[in-house]
């Protein structure tokens, strides 16, 4: 009868899990299998070959390129945007949040026309001896484009959440709009961005469509799975996948880890 | 000295029209004006953290108008401190100290003074949001004081603290203007506060400043109906406080005694609500202390509620309703009773 009672008395909040339950298993389940049902030798062997090791390599230093690019020109707009008011700042908002519904193949031909070398934009920055397509830039644009989303909107709620008073403050104490920014709103909106970088970074990392498009070698891992998915089948991706997220949920795990603690200090 | 020239604002939903002050060096300066009267945005206009479409502001001489806030030398304090989260409290009182630089031993020392100068030497490791809501307003105090700005700016800086912590951030207000001398401007929504700090006082209503003057001015020569209001939402009275027998505390007011529950002693202000006083025909055995007997000499009427201005010579605002005005059946020039509890005066 007790045990009856506990549970009639969290007919919600056990409804409200169960359901819940059946998404988180979704999730785990499939990487657990794949994880699990790989032969841990293969893995050692796959991660011994020259293209797999720098496919990986490429996909995680490219999309840090491209987060660093999204820190450098993001957060001052993602400043600018917490701290206006203007006519058609809704326009602006929806337009940061195009890349993420536009589908990503797309969104890899869109940019092949600007900085492909038949537009000016792609012309000049030949002149000055980067090109784009099938290179190193064309999937740090692809990234940058797909995941800069992330980081915005993150660092913009970050700033929003910091008080325009302390700035003001700030200024009546002799500080500079910049030693304002830097020395009060940055530190303060400082998580968000940390937390909109690490997210920015792991979409960058999983971007496909959008590479495959601009880039297709060098070769970044997605693409490398699905070259040996096509060719040689589910046996020869399932390796180069496992690593994949492996590599990946370590890096996300440890950042994580790192800006949870900054939270609780 | 401050001076503010013909300043007029209009921000979302604020208005002030034509504001015109000048606060000598030195002076405790108060802005007493209802919420929502545009006192903040006074204030930021002054220290150059809203711009000014209309208007001057003049400091020690030189007009600053368009002087960015940060070359003023103005210190401000905000309501709810707004002190640096992200800093310890050393930090935040460092922060402006930063700015100078100078040497870090002279630094130290000015923090280390300052800390000392507001008794929140103890706190100086802490992050704000450990502190209470009077410790908080101390170290924003001196925050604001680490720089020795040429006026301070204070943004109704009792209003969000208890009882307690009000009357201690008080006295420290008051020993800062005497020992550093300091030019401050405080803006505040609260008459006795005003009466308790200012040395003069300026009386903004409607956007508009309508009466400048001394405390003693302000309640007892009240230029118009919204000076008069502010005035009668209390009886105020300045006189000194002295021991009784009985264990007894006396406030002597012009020749009238009264008795008062406070730990004060000396020159001090006194305020009686107008609705704490009881209005009687006989006098009253109870155990209320005071009791006096009084003539009234104007009468008041509100609608539902009667204001009667009652002589003991002393003269005393009481609030009846319509009702206990009837059926007491009172007129100009009866004589009635006055009572109230010790408790019910504040004396400040």
């Amino acid at each position: 009868m007790e045990i009856w009672r506990w549970i009639a008395a969290r007919r919600l909040s056990l409804t409200f899990f169960l359901l819940g339950l059946i998404i988180l298993l979704f999730i785990l389940v499939p990487l657990l299998k794949m994880v699990f049902s790989s032969d841990p030798g293969i893995l050692w062997d796959t991660l011994l070959q020259g293209e797999v090791r720098s496919a990986i390599w490429l996909t995680l230093y490219a999309a840090l390129l491209a987060t660093v690019v999204g820190l450098l020109l993001g957060v001052p707009l993602a400043y600018f945007l917490a701290r206006h008011r203007f006519r058609g700042k809704r326009l602006v908002e929806a337009l940061i949040d195009v890349p993420i519904v536009v589908p990503h193949t797309a969104a890899g031909i869109a940019l092949l026309f600007v900085f492909g070398q038949d537009f000016f934009l792609g012309k000049a920055f030949h002149l000055m001896g980067i090109d784009f397509v099938s290179a190193v830039p064309g999937i740090i644009i692809a990234m940058l484009f797909v995941s800069v989303p992330f980081l915005v909107n993150s660092a913009k709620q970050g700033f929003e959440r910091v008080d325009v008073r302390l700035e003001k403050v700030a200024r009546t104490l002799g500080a500079s709009p910049w030693q304002a920014f830097f020395r009060v709103s940055l530190p303060l909106a400082w998580r968000s961005i940390f937390s909109g970088s690490v997210m920015m970074w792991a979409r960058g990392i999983s971007e496909f469509g959008a590479v495959l498009i601009l880039a297709y070698h060098p070769m970044i891992a997605p693409i490398l799975v699905y070259e040996r998915f096509e060719e040689y089948g589910l046996e020869y991706a399932q390796p180069v996948a496992v690593l994949l997220v492996l590599v990946c949920l370590l890096l996300f795990i440890g950042l994580r880890t790192i800006a949870y603690r900054g939270e609780r200090a | 000295m401050i001076e503010i020239r013909n300043l007029s604002l209009d921000v979302g939903g604020f208005r002030l029209e034509d504001i015109n002050l000048k606060v000598e060096s030195g002076e405790y300066f108060i802005v007493l004006g209802p919420t929502g009267a545009g006192k903040t945005i006074l204030l930021e206009s002054i220290a150059g953290l809203h711009p000014i479409k209309s208007g001057e502001v003049w400091l020690n001489g030189r007009e600053v108008t368009a002087l960015e806030p940060e070359k003023r030398g103005i210190g401000f304090v905000y309501q709810d401190y707004v002190l640096f989260p992200h800093l310890s409290v050393r930090g935040n009182i460092l922060f402006g100290l930063k700015q100078t630089k100078r040497p870090k031993d002279e630094l130290r020392s000015r923090v280390d003074w300052i800390a000392g100068l507001l008794g929140v030497s103890h706190l100086l490791g802490r992050k704000p949001e450990t502190l209470s809501g009077g410790e908080r307003q101390k170290v924003a105090l001196a925050r604001a004081l680490s720089i020795s700005p040429q006026v301070l700016l204070l943004d109704e800086p009792l209003s969000a603290l208890d009882p307690h912590a009000r009357e201690e951030v008080q006295q420290e207000l008051r020993q800062i203007h005497r020992r550093l001398q300091a030019t401050i401007i405080h803006v505040t929504h609260d008459f006795e506060e005003a009466i308790a700090l200012g040395d003069r006082i300026a009386v903004l209503g409607e956007g508009r400043i309508i009466q400048v003057g001394t405390p003693e001015q302000i309640f007892r020569q009240p230029n118009s109906e919204f000076v008069a209001r502010f005035a009668m939402s209390r009886n105020i009275f300045s006189g000194e406080v002295r021991d009784g027998g009985y264990g007894e505390t006396i406030f002597a007011v012009e020749g009238t005694e009264l008795a008062v529950v406070t730990p004060l002693r000396g020159k001090a202000h006194a305020s009686l609500r107008p609705e704490d006083i009881l209005i009687s025909q006989e006098p009253l055995i109870s155990s209320a202390r005071n009791c006096l007997r009084g003539t009234i000499t104007r009468i008041d009427n509100r609608g539902s509620t009667i204001y009667l201005t009652v002589s003991t010579p002393l003269d005393f605002v009481c609030l009846v309703t319509r009702r206990s005005f009837e059926e007491l059946n009172l007129a100009q020039g009866d004589e009635v009773y006055l009572t109230f509890k010790a408790s019910a005066i504040h004396v400040f």
